[in-house]
């Protein structure tokens, strides 16, 4: 681990001081601000984390649902039997582990095969869960806790806060740059001594677990708990473009996509509600086409602009 | 002259194509040794073998006398065989030094942090680009991309360094950079195994010749030896019967 500069130490302070004006939201917002501010901190957690493992390795993972759905059951089923602190690291390590299955079974494969696996997945769990629910009789679960929306919004402001730390770690350690390389060239990866698979399995477990812990950590608001709701794979692909949007360069980047596909999604489904598949690829295609290395590609861009209109002047 | 790396009845086969056939050679150390014929004899593959790219069908490849062939090439890289390619393969999204770098962090002497930079920066000097580890892939030259890949294989301070085909390309003023750079690598007592078609530069750098065709081995020697044999001339020029 290096050393830090003064302006490592300035960004530190800088999210320090955002995450603690954003955690005096439930005190100063109303019931709707604040439902949006849970969606928003939700998103954040999940594509930050899913940003993390994709962005430098380049393997889109369309798994998030399924890790989300096994944390909001390990909630719901665990609730009765033990306390709800003890349910956050118990779906947390489950989901890091269920992670290292699927990345052994799919890592050592191309790009594709891994999309693909990954999308079947929370269809599988979500199927199996099913089936054992049929074979019980029960149809879905009841999660009923003295949890409310500011006690959710403020756990998954801390999760955010925890991501954000891990993956600046990981930025700064020898595993961060062994991903970039790996998502540049794994042949050349692997020729400079990097185990690949081991590397990539490794950070694929932080997603995993983050989804898991942020599932775990929703089922008390949704109250009914069943599986076509917790394994949604709409959620993988919302996540997917919300990290996209924002781009995957940065840190802070898919906070940046979170925020403004919040709103629009808010809009979406409030003016179009049976439209929302349709739109939702509709922003899948605009920003492929028009904002590839999304709003951080952008800010970039337009800071070289700037910098060469300096050197120019 | 003792043996740093082995080959014993090494043979791949792609299928029923056999690309490589029960090759044996050494390779002692701080010897550079050229590994020549003509094209599709199966010198890269051999090389791939060697660096773990491809799995060995049959035959063994040591390093120190310990068996490397079941290895890895993260494995391999991390006992000492380092390599460049024959299409220059540089990381595009990282700088010159993050490339260099790369070598050094993951390499056989794994270093990390300032020490890292520190080799990075030495490595890009041997090669001849000190001071422009800042800049990006986008604004090398093919020979300093080349160089980027040489001193990205050098970092890892290998036992063993594949070169292969790095002087192909190269217009003939940067032939004579190219070639100055190898042998001052040879003067610093780098092992090297080189697969090159330039004849003059095998001539100049290589203490020893291994020639192959249709993936065996035909020839061993000196350079001035080999490149005399009947056997090799008729490899590359044809039989004047055919």
């Amino acid at each position: 681990m290096t050393k830090l500069s003064s302006r490592d130490w300035g960004n530190l302070s800088l999210a320090g001081l955002a995450i603690i004006v954003a955690a005096c939201l439930p005190w100063s917002a109303g019931a709707y601000n604040l439902t949006i501010g849970v969606t928003i901190a939700m998103y954040t957690v999940l594509a930050t984390s899913w940003a993390l493992f994709s962005g430098p390795t380049h393997y889109i993972s369309l798994a998030t649902a399924a890790f989300f759905g096994v944390g909001a059951y390990v909630t719901g089923i665990g609730i009765q039997h033990l306390p709800y602190w003890s349910l956050l690291p118990i779906a947390g390590i489950i989901g890091a582990v269920m992670a290292a299955l699927v990345g052994l079974a799919t890592l050592r494969l191309s790009g594709v095969y891994f999309v693909i696996f990954t999308l079947g997945l929370a269809e599988f769990v979500r199927q199996i869960i099913t089936w054992s629910q049929n074979i019980s009789g029960t149809k879905g679960i009841y999660v009923l806790t003295s949890i409310n929306e500011a006690d959710i919004y403020w756990q998954l402001l801390g999760l955010a806060a925890l991501v954000w730390l891990i993956g600046w770690l990981i930025g700064r350690s020898r595993l961060g740059f062994a991903l970039r390389i790996i998502g540049d060239d794994e042949a050349v990866a692997k020729h400079s001594g990097i185990d690949t698979a081991r590397a990539k399995i490794l950070l694929f477990m932080v997603p995993g677990a983050v989804a898991a812990i942020t599932g775990a950590i929703l089922a008390p608001r949704y109250v009914y708990l069943e599986p076509s709701l917790a394994f949604t794979p709409m959620l993988s692909f919302q996540v997917v473009i919300m990290a996209l949007l924002g781009g995957t360069g940065r840190l802070w980047g898919p906070l940046v996509g979170v925020i403004p596909f919040t709103f629009l999604w808010e809009t979406i489904s409030a003016s179009f509600p049976n439209q929302t598949t349709l739109l939702l690829g509709l922003c899948f295609l605009v920003i492929v086409y028009l904002l590839p290395k999304g709003f951080v590609g952008l800010i970039d861009a337009l800071r070289n602009r700037l910098n060469k209109g300096e050197a120019w002047a | 002259m003792s043996a740093l790396l082995s080959l014993r009845g090494v043979s791949k086969r792609f299928g029923g194509l056999i690309a490589v056939n029960r090759m044996d050679f050494d390779v002692g150390e701080h010897e550079v040794l050229g590994l020549i014929g003509p094209n599709g004899s199966g010198k890269s593959t051999t090389l791939n073998l060697i660096s773990g790219a491809f799995p060995v069908s049959a035959g063994s490849i040591s390093l120190r006398g310990q068996a490397i062939s079941h290895l890895a090439a993260q494995e391999i890289n991390r006992r000492g065989i380092a390599r460049t390619f024959q299409l220059v393969r540089l990381l595009p999204s990282m700088t010159v030094l993050e490339n260099v770098k790369a070598g050094a962090v993951f390499g056989h002497r794994r270093r990390w942090g300032n020490e890292a930079n520190v080799i990075a920066e030495a490595m890009l000097e041997k090669v001849g680009l000190a001071g422009r580890g800042h800049m990006t892939i986008g604004q090398l030259t093919y020979i300093d991309s080349k160089r980027v890949e040489l001193a990205r294989a050098l970092a890892g301070e290998p036992r063993v360094i594949l070169l292969d085909e790095w002087l192909a390309g190269l217009n003939p003023t940067e032939l004579e950079e190219g070639i100055r750079l190898i042998r001052s690598l040879r003067d610093d007592g780098c092992t090297i195994i080189l697969v090159e078609h330039v004849m003059d530069a095998i001539r100049s750098l290589c203490d020893r010749c291994v020639v192959m065709a249709a993936g065996t081995k035909i020839a061993e020697g000196t350079p001035a030896d080999v490149l005399s044999d009947t056997a090799v001339i008729r490899a590359y020029l044809g039989d004047d019967d055919a």
